[in-house]
């Protein structure tokens, strides 16, 4: 409940000069007791010029028939010069076409002459209360405003370390993209270059989503790249990032990552899964099936994991798509799963082979299938084509 | 998402029902760390009312079990649909949490 508390300052616009001495007498109590300060102005145009000076003006009580500018005239103006200021307008008793239009023009209340002053005394207080909440109401938003400049700037970096130079090569190519569904997102594939012209490729999905998830998918990438460099096999460079994420991981986050390295000269792929959906192979006969699971399990639950791994051979003509659960999950009004079949039936229509173009595809029959249902998950997906 | 709590034999078993995700995970854990007893020595998730479970309502069985762990109780889950216990196995939690068949299953793995 808003209280007012502080002194405010009223401004009183009237041309009649009995008003002035009459307001300070009849309100002296309120006065005296530090509540309310009068300024006076004797018409529109010195009452502008008086907001003009004075900032601290909380609200204005207004005649409207004035000289030079009449009260209507002036609440037109005020919000050029403070769009906070609320405005009372003094009527003549029964003067609804007056009132209308003063309401019209944003005043926020009216009182009628001869003015009742505990009536007025009232609607004052109602007024300032108003202006208080609404200055509650706009420090509100600009905090808000300043946290949610600060998840741009944030979903921003997260996009920008996302690899935007993947490789197209004579014999393959790769197309990854990311949609996140609140600003910062907690997905993530990379993309590394290894000797012998083999490329390291990761998909990754943190638990959880917001800031806390995309600090935990920095430091994944930034320990998977390290590793990633440091070692050939997948199961190693995945156990040793598990064991440097399972240190200090007070907030039990986790992360479902699938770490593959391609060798384009043989087509022979070595994958470890922690936790991570099962990538998709697309044959050349547009039938397609799931890579046979590794053991293992989410990185950063259980130090001291031996990650296993296995190669299969992408043979020429056949794509690899990683992805993560925001596809195979993404949902539909009648909250159904777009699941893995659908994603299976994209490749049995007649598709170009070129990795930007399949991610395309695939984003596309996820959108279709959500329409306007709002995505609770990130979309994430890798693909590869073999040339 | 909905849970409801009973207790027997020193077991308190929580019935959780609807979608856990993002959205509601602090709820989740919020309402579960309410209803966990200090002198509980055993804790059955009975998620056959789940329909959705994402990353984030996983990360919130794992908070559990180790708070549990830290009074010296353990967690079970159980009377998963075909769905949820495809997430299990999928992220390699059935690995670290006992997955049970069905609630009988879970009291007497849990009394043994």
């Amino acid at each position: 409940m808003t209280t007012l508390q502080k002194k405010y300052k009223i401004l009183v616009v009237d041309d009649e000069p009995d008003l002035e001495p009459l307001l300070l007498q009849r309100m002296r109590r309120a006065i005296r007791a530090g509540r309310y300060e009068f300024v006076f102005a004797g018409n529109g145009l010195e009452a502008l010029q008086k907001l003009d000076q004075d900032e601290e003006i909380d609200m204005v009580l207004s005649d409207i028939n004035m000289p030079q500018m009449d009260g209507l005239t002036l609440l037109d103006q005020i919000p050029d010069v403070n769009p906070n200021i609320r405005s009372v307008i003094i009527s003549a008793y029964g003067d609804m076409k007056n009132i209308r239009t003063a309401m019209n023009r944003g005043a926020f209340d009216f009182v009628t002459k001869p003015i009742d002053f505990k009536d007025l005394q009232v609607t004052i207080d109602r007024t300032l209360i108003h202006v208080e909440e609404l200055k509650d109401a706009l420090m509100a938003r600009d905090k808000l405003v300043t946290l949610q400049n600060e998840l741009d700037v944030a979903s921003s970096i997260q996009q920008s370390i996302l690899p935007t130079e993947l490789p197209r090569e004579r014999d393959y190519q790769m197309f990854g993209s990311m949609k996140s569904a609140r600003n910062v997102g907690g997905d993530f594939f990379d993309v590394v270059r290894l000797p012998d012209r083999r490329v390291g490729l990761a998909i990754a999905d943190v638990s959880d989503k917001g800031v806390p998830a995309a600090l935990f998918m920095m430091s994944t990438r930034t320990l998977l790249k390290g590793a990633a460099i440091g070692a050939i096999e997948p199961g190693d460079v995945m156990s040793t990032v598990n064991q440097l994420l399972c240190e200090d991981n007070e907030a039990a986050m986790f992360v479902t990552l699938l770490y593959a390295v391609y060798d384009p000269e043989t087509g022979r792929l070595t994958y470890a899964n922690g936790g991570h959906n099962p990538p998709l192979i697309v044959h050349k006969d547009s039938t397609s099936s799931l890579l046979p699971q590794t053991e293992g399990l989410a990185l950063g639950l259980l130090p001291d994991y031996e990650y296993q791994q296995n190669t299969v051979t992408v043979e020429p003509g056949e794509t690899l798509v990683l992805y993560t659960d925001g596809v195979t999950e993404a949902m539909n009004a009648d909250e159904e799963e777009f699941g893995v079949e659908r994603l299976q039936q994209i490749f049995a229509d007649p598709h170009p082979h070129e990795a930007h173009a399949i991610t395309q595809l695939i984003f596309n029959a996820v959108d279709e299938f959500a329409g306007d249902t709002p995505q609770s998950d990130d979309v994430t997906c890798l693909t590869l084509c073999r040339g | 998402m909905a849970l409801s709590v009973e207790r027997s034999d020193g077991i308190m078993i929580a019935m959780a029902e609807g979608r856990v995700d993002g959205a509601n995970a602090q709820e989740f854990q919020g309402e579960l760390t309410d209803a966990i007893d200090p002198s509980d020595r055993a804790v059955i998730l009975d998620l056959e009312g789940i329909t959705y479970i994402s990353s984030a309502g996983l990360r919130v069985i794992l908070l559990t079990a180790r708070a549990l762990k830290r009074q010296n109780a353990e967690l079970a889950v159980c009377s998963l649909s075909d769905s949820i216990r495809e997430v299990f196995e999928i992220s390699g939690f059935d690995k670290i949490i006992p997955v049970r068949e069905s609630r009988p299953d879970a009291i007497a793995s849990l009394q043994a």
